[in-house]
């Protein structure tokens, strides 16, 4: 893995007696894109601005490049921050905002000249270099806003849900700008956001956050597949998160009915969780199934059925190519890599939520 | 607009009408006519008579003083009433408008009692063996007067201008690496533009319009052009001489507006 970037050390930042971030460790290694994705409240903005500058930790220390930075004034920070809503200066023409921190650093004339064609190539607006930031769509305030930040070369770009306020085709459309400029620029990208397709569309890492507190560190995939714990499994992505008793080693108890799994070291007879995703719920015949229920509820989704399927007492969410109308009987059968457990949460952050973002 | 709601306008209309519109009629009447009735521009080139041209040039210079030290005393403080929270700013924005419930006759003789040689401020300093001050009629306590009175009207337009740059634009200038000087004259300063025009039109118009405050505070011998045009109709019942010269005294305010529509192009510092 390359080089470490910035290493957050025992954050913690409380507002107004709420605690907001708890003993926060996290490392940043160059040319990583790491998004911070979590629910609102759940102290990834706050992590993002205490890393700009713009609150200082209660306790903890941040390091930058080996030097620590925790007392150090935004402006002499060699990062750049892409607000949510823009913030772009709106008495100023958009040349005159991208120039802003280039003039600071008292570059030539030319120089600038050259860096703002260059930065409005970069994020596809070329000859806006006059237009005024309300004369600009919500995209093209936002793709501004990048371009005043990237002209100042920084190590580290942290963004602050830049995707936020656009509809959906122009936000997939900026995923993918961002993807292209992050490859093309090689500096290290912090995301912060709180929709998870955005993080796994994105992210070489992904940081869950909950209630203050780190819940899983781990590549798109991993997160996706292995989550460490009910909240994590619950927020991204649907899924079936079950009771269940690990009676040993590669053998868990779902349900009253026994299922080959694949995880180890849980111990005996112990009670967990299970993650099943309804995309790994495969509807057989009922003979086939190693348990078999009836399909309750069918919803044509596009891509595929969303079924809900009632087994053993627990409605399974089940998505399928093939549609089973509802009352139909059916058998569901998961493969054993495909069953995720998880231990019980320890505490209340751990937990599934109800909040479905 | 429909029929139904330009009903509603009616009482608006009916009081522009009889309260603005025909006393701006009968002002211009009596200031372009002499007594017979025959037309005149007389009354308006009354202004270069050396007295009158003497009392509107101190009115133009301490209007424009007070302006300035009003903005002085009122940017910093809206600036922290800015960056306030709610519940600690509407307490400290409340005692800055309690003076404005009170009336403004009271309040300004309530300085004429204490500037007065022997007045409440002098025999506390008498008390302290320190020196007298006496600025009672003289223009410095004008000024004050002035001041005083038209404060709030600087605060206001520039706290609600000031309040309503988002956090984030100035946290994206120190991000630039804008240290804060550079950041409050490249961001802070035009961005509250909107809010220093219309403060200053709140505070000037009225500073150099008034004659309550020159009267009881300059006492007789300092005239301002507000108090040469009432004595017109109070005194000299010159009406037509009156109108003439208040006529002058639009156009600079007529001046003054057309200057903040320039710069607040977007009217958004207004609060009139």
């Amino acid at each position: 893995m390359s080089k470490e970037l910035v290493y957050l050390e025992n954050i913690s930042k409380s507002f107004d007696g709420q605690m907001v971030l708890d003993e926060l460790n996290l490392k940043i290694h160059e040319n990583e894109f790491v998004t911070l994705l979590g629910p609102s409240g759940c102290g990834k903005t706050t992590t993002l601005r205490i890393l700009g500058g713009f609150t200082s930790p209660d306790t903890g220390r941040v390091f930058f490049d080996g030097q620590d930075i925790t007392n150090l004034s935004p402006n002499k920070r060699q990062l750049n921050t892409v607000f949510q809503k823009y913030a772009l200066f709106t008495h100023m023409t958009i040349a005159e905002n991208i120039a802003f921190g280039l003039k600071i650093k008292k570059k030539s004339k030319s120089y600038i000249n050259d860096k703002i064609k260059y930065a409005l190539k970069l994020v596809n607006l070329e000859g806006y270099e006059n237009r005024m930031p309300d004369s600009l769509s919500g995209g093209q305030q936002q793709r501004i806003a990048i371009a005043r930040a990237i002209v100042n070369e920084p190590k580290l770009l942290l963004l602050d849900e830049p995707l936020g306020a656009l509809d959906l085709k122009l936000r997939q459309e900026m995923q993918y700008e961002l993807i292209r400029m992050k490859n093309e620029l090689g500096i290290t990208f912090v995301y912060v956001t709180h929709d998870q397709e955005e993080a796994l569309t994105m992210s070489d890492t992904i940081v869950v956050m909950n209630q203050g507190y780190i819940q899983q560190i781990g590549s798109p995939e991993a997160i996706y597949n292995e989550p460490e714990n009910a909240f994590v499994a619950d927020f991204i992505g649907d899924s079936n998160i079950i009771p269940a008793i690990m009676i040993e080693d590669r053998l868990v108890n779902i349900l009253d009915t026994r299922f080959a799994c694949v995880d180890t070291g849980f111990g005996h007879n112990k009670p967990v969780d299970v993650v099943i995703r309804p995309e790994d719920v495969e509807l057989v015949e009922p003979s086939e199934g190693t348990i078999q229920g009836v399909v309750t509820h069918l919803i044509f989704k596009g891509v595929h059925y969303e079924m809900e399927v009632m087994a053993n007492g627990f409605e399974w969410l089940v998505h399928s190519t093939t549609m089973f109308p509802v009352g139909k009987q059916v058998g569901l059968r998961v493969d054993p890599f495909n069953i995720q457990i998880m231990n019980k949460p320890e505490s209340e952050d751990e937990e599934a939520t109800a909040i479905d973002i | 607009m429909t029929s139904k709601s330009k009903w509603l306008s009616a009482p608006y209309v009916l009081w522009s009408v009889v309260f603005i519109i025909i006393p701006l009629g009968m002002i211009f009447y009596y200031g372009l006519t002499d007594k017979t009735g025959a037309f005149t521009l007389e009354n308006i080139t009354a202004i270069m008579t050396a007295e009158h041209r003497k009392a509107l040039w101190l009115s133009l210079l301490l209007s424009l003083i007070s302006t300035l030290i009003c903005f002085l005393l009122a940017y910093p403080l809206a600036m922290i009433l800015a960056n306030m929270k709610v519940s600690q700013h509407s307490f400290i924005i409340l005692i800055f408008i309690l003076p404005m419930w009170m009336n403004f006759l009271l309040r300004t003789l309530a300085w004429q009692t204490l500037l007065e040689k022997s007045g409440v401020i002098n025999s506390v300093l008498t008390f302290l063996h320190l020196p007298n001050i006496n600025i009672i009629n003289t223009p410095y306590a004008i000024v004050l007067g002035m001041v005083y009175n038209f404060l709030p009207f600087m605060v206001l337009p520039l706290y609600n201008a000031l309040s309503k740059i988002d956090e984030n634009v100035i946290n994206a200038a120190r991000d630039l690496g804008a240290g804060s000087v550079h950041t409050f004259f490249r961001i802070i300063l035009p961005l509250s533009v909107p809010g220093i025009i219309s403060g200053i039109t709140m505070v000037f118009v009225p500073a150099l319009t008034t004659f309550v405050i020159s009267t009881l505070l300059g006492g007789s011998k300092i005239l301002l052009i507000g108090n040469v045009i009432e004595q017109e109709f109070t005194q000299a019942s010159n009406w037509h001489l009156g109108s003439g010269l208040s006529i002058v005294l639009m156009i600079f305010i007529i001046l003054n507006m057309i200057a903040s529509a320039v710069f607040d192009k977007d009217g958004e510092g207004g609060i009139l």
